[in-house]
């Protein structure tokens, strides 16, 4: 990916009745936002599993956005209680696999604050943009390269002799 | 893709008219989802939701043996339903449908059309992966229980009650004041016509306490709901009133034999302008027609030392019961409508009205008291001096249209006050001067009666005023209240000596107006007002299926808009009531019994006790019935043996593959 072109992509799950509707009405009202996110409609944030996060990352998203209901608000009374608490186990996951915490962002938004909405989206979409791209895709690929390379390397020698059948490498 | 059956997907895009179509080039995005995996058909349309739009669907479906359908217009919550009608009426299962939010969510918050197409396309992407992995599904249908709560009992709540109680329903009628009436019991007359308030109010009230199909539960507030739409299960917290309500029959023996011989407590039904015996009736025409005994005034309930000659005076009908308790009471209904009101604004947070400080500074709703004829003066306006008042001002937007206060217009004080300006000038032939920023008389005959007010000589002055002092800078201010206001239309500072200043304070949010929101599961507008499920095509409903809006609670609003409201709050729990049941969204968990380990880690996750243990099978199982849909469980199932019908995982994974897909 050339860092020319290189823009913030940003994955959000929003909880239907709050998040997502602030984020309706955040189009109602006309303000304007980053075109950087791409919003993915839950009923609850505590539907959020945390492969959804990481299969967002792994999957290219340089950050992440989590949106739901003010604490005591949820429309089933208490799943962003369990969305909280994974939450802060997702940053430790996260913390552990060397990706800085802030690419992980937990918002509570209600169905009134469709201006919340445009000041969060804007300020991920900024403090992505300042992280820079986050590419697990491409570090990946340059992984796989590597072993592939350090593979012929070890080879080479040992292949002269015999004519063993050579480990295929699997690719991630 | 999960079955053998290969995908054939319709794909369409909705200009929306202009709305989306300026914004994102709609065909471009038609032409991109036409390479992807399993489209068949790919189009834009001008309005997809209009029926030719909705036809376009259903031919597809029959012409080319469509097996899902994706449309990218505006958002799921607004048409998601209109788009599964369609793709049912081309024979296929509504379910096998996903939406796209490209108006909203795209549109309407990005300039930038490479941009916005760009994000428009990730988006469709996304939906078209997903779509292929949905299956068929059949909504269940709860059925609705025909009783309804009508929350709160101002005008808003009594037409309401009254609406569904002549349409043959069981309505319980909640109240927390011991009479219902509200404001508008308050008011001496209505505009634009001018008629007496009692006499359009009372007789609805009286009605409403006599209808055989209305329980009335006043001095009563809803303590907690349960349950959902078609069957919520509602505790009403009925507070002591120490009178049997219905052994009372409004004699007021009791009030003349109270131990205390002269009325000392500040009356709140005319803001403490007259005064009330710790037993009393809210007022004359209070319905129900019953006393009430205030436990912080009655010496017998604070301190069991009193002769209770009220009770001897009421004698056998033996109506007062001072052992009377709280009772909470359980009750079942269907749907509720919320009718809870508003407060006034608090004159004393803007100090340099001196209200509270200069006793001729009062209240719009403090004059609607005094020049009523039930007021505490039979409506004889004077001032605090006994003197009859000789030149009267009224200052609008009182916390109203300030960015200190209040941002919203309160839509109805222009109006009230051109009303007691009217009243003023006619009772006393006081000079009558209004002090405005805007006149708003937009509704049906306001503005003639704004004229009205013109030739009945009251004068308006344009311009916010600065402050209502008594310090007179001549002799004809000496003794007056003096208004220092900048004519906007005359270009300069004036001081306007008057005798009564009269602040138009606006409607706020009730101040427990959140306490509320949540026992009902709505949502508030920033305000505080309730907020309606949409602000034009559902103005009454909210967010929680069953729960309506009505009146002054959903937004600042007079009478006539009241009522109006509270007739389609009606109508609506009607509609759902005779319609006998209401679709639910399939969208249940269930558990996968093969891969089910039985840690039981997801049973104390469900906040509806949905789940429970299968001890013979060492399994969890999931009751439908209970389940709404939230997916905690599913989330943290370890095993990850927990489904959710309409969010499957590989569904959710596909959409973000399909997000992140660039263009
Ligand atoms: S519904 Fe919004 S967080 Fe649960």
């Amino acid at each position: 990916m050339s860092d020319m072109n290189w823009q913030p992509r940003i994955v959000a799950f929003f909880c239907s009745w709050c998040t997502y509707t602030a984020a309706d009405l955040a189009g109602v009202s006309r303000f304007r936002y980053a075109p950087n996110v791409r919003i993915i409609r839950l009923m609850c944030s505590g539907r959020i599993d945390p492969q959804f996060v990481l299969c967002a990352l792994a999957d290219g998203a340089d950050g992440v956005l989590i949106g739901g209901c003010h604490p005591g608000d949820c429309h089933y009374a208490e799943g962003n209680f369990k969305t909280f608490r994974r939450y802060r186990m997702i940053l430790r996951l996260l913390a552990d696999m060397g990706v800085a915490g802030d690419r992980v962002r937990l918002e509570w938004i209600s169905a009134s604050e469709g201006e919340r909405v445009k000041t969060v989206i804007n300020e991920m979409v900024e403090r992505i943009r300042a992280l820079g791209p986050l590419d697990i895709p491409g570090r990946f690929a340059a992984c796989d390269s590597e072993i592939l390379e350090s593979a012929d390397a070890i080879r080479l020698p040992q292949c002269k002799e015999t004519h063993d059948v050579v480990p295929e490498v699997v690719h991630g | 893709m999960s079955n053998d059956e290969s995908i054939r997907t319709g794909f369409y895009v909705c200009h929306c008219g202009h709305n989306i179509s300026d914004v994102v080039d709609c065909t471009a995005v038609a032409r991109y989802a036409s390479t992807l995996a399993g489209v068949m058909v790919s189009r834009d349309y001008k309005y997809m939701c209009s029926s030719p739009g909705q036809e376009l669907i259903r031919q597809d479906i029959l012409e080319h043996k469509l097996n899902r359908v994706v449309v990218a217009s505006c958002s799921p919550l607004l048409h998601e339903h209109t788009f599964r009608n369609a793709v049912a009426a081309g024979g296929l299962n509504p379910f096998l449908f996903q939406m796209v939010n490209i108006r909203e969510h795209d549109a309407w918050v990005h300039a930038d059309r490479a941009a916005a197409t760009a994000k428009a396309q990730a988006l469709v992407s996304a939906a078209i992966r997903r779509v292929a992995l949905h299956k068929p599904l059949q909504a269940t249908r709860a059925p609705i229980h025909p009783d309804v709560l009508v929350v709160g009992g101002g005008i808003a709540g009594i037409h309401a009650a009254l609406t569904l109680a002549n349409a043959g329903k069981k309505v319980y009628l909640v109240e927390r004041q011991p009479s219902i009436g509200g404001h508008m019991a308050q008011f001496d007359k209505t505009f634009p016509t001018l008629d007496c308030a009692a006499c359009i109010l009372t007789p609805k009230m009286s009605a409403v306490r006599s209808h055989k199909n209305i329980v009335l539960w006043t001095y009563s507030e809803v303590a907690k709901v349960d349950g959902y739409v078609g069957n919520y299960t509602v505790t009403v917290r009925r507070k002591a009133r120490y009178v049997d309500e219905n052994l009372c029959v409004g004699c007021q023996e009791c009030i003349d034999a109270c131990v205390f011989k002269v009325p000392k407590f500040p009356d709140p039904f005319n803001l403490g302008m007259s005064m009330q015996k710790p037993i009393y009736i809210p007022f004359p025409q209070a319905v129900p027609q019953a006393a009430v005994i205030d436990p912080d005034r009655c010496i017998q309930l604070k301190t069991g030392k009193c002769k209770k000659t009220c009770v001897e005076a009421c004698a056998d009908r033996k109506a007062i019961n001072l052992n009377q308790k709280e009772q909470l009471l359980e009750i079942k209904v269907g749907s509720i409508i919320t009718a809870t009101g508003f407060k006034l604004f608090d004159a004393k947070r803007l100090p340099e009205y001196g209200y509270g400080r200069y006793p001729d500074v009062m209240t719009t709703i403090e004059l609607e008291r005094l020049v009523s004829s039930s007021g505490p003066t039979g409506g004889e306006l004077r001032l605090r001096s006994g003197k009859p008042p000789t030149a009267v001002g009224f200052i609008l937007c009182v916390g109203s249209r300030d960015m200190r206060t209040n941002r919203w217009c309160s839509r109805t004080c222009c109006m009230h006050s051109m009303k007691l300006a009217q009243i003023v000038r006619e009772r006393t032939g006081a000079q009558v001067t209004v002090f405005y920023i805007d006149i708003r008389a937009p509704g049906k005959g306001y503005e003639e009666f704004y004229d009205r007010s013109l030739q009945q000589g009251v004068q308006f002055v344009r311009g916010r005023v600065a402050e209502v002092s008594d310090c007179a800078l001549s002799p004809d201010e000496a003794g007056k209240l003096v208004i220092r206001v900048e004519d906007t239309l005359a270009g300069f500072v004036r001081r306007v000596p008057l005798d009564l200043v009269v602040l138009a304070v606006g409607m706020e949010p009730q101040a427990d107006a959140q306490e509320m929101r949540r026992i009902l599961n709505m949502s508030c507008s920033a305000e505080g007002w309730f907020l309606e499920k949409h602000p034009k095509m559902a103005p009454v409903s909210t967010f929680t299926d069953g729960v309506f809006i009505a009146g002054c609670c959903q937004g600042p609003k007079d009478i006539p808009d009241s009522i109006a409201q509270a007739g389609a709050a009606a109508a609506e729990a009607l509609a759902l009531i005779d319609a006998g049941g209401i679709d639910q969204e399939p969208n249940t968990a269930y558990i996968r019994g093969e891969e089910c380990s039985g840690c039981k880690s997801c049973i104390s996750l469900c906040p509806y006790a949905a789940i429970s243990f299968d001890a013979e099978k060492q399994k969890a199982v999931i009751n439908p019935a209970l389940c709404k849909g939230c997916g905690t469980c599913v989330a943290s199932c370890p095993s990850g043996s927990i489904g959710q019908n309409l969010f499957e995982d590989q569904e959710v994974f596909e959409e973000i593959n399909g997000v992140l897909d660039y263009v």
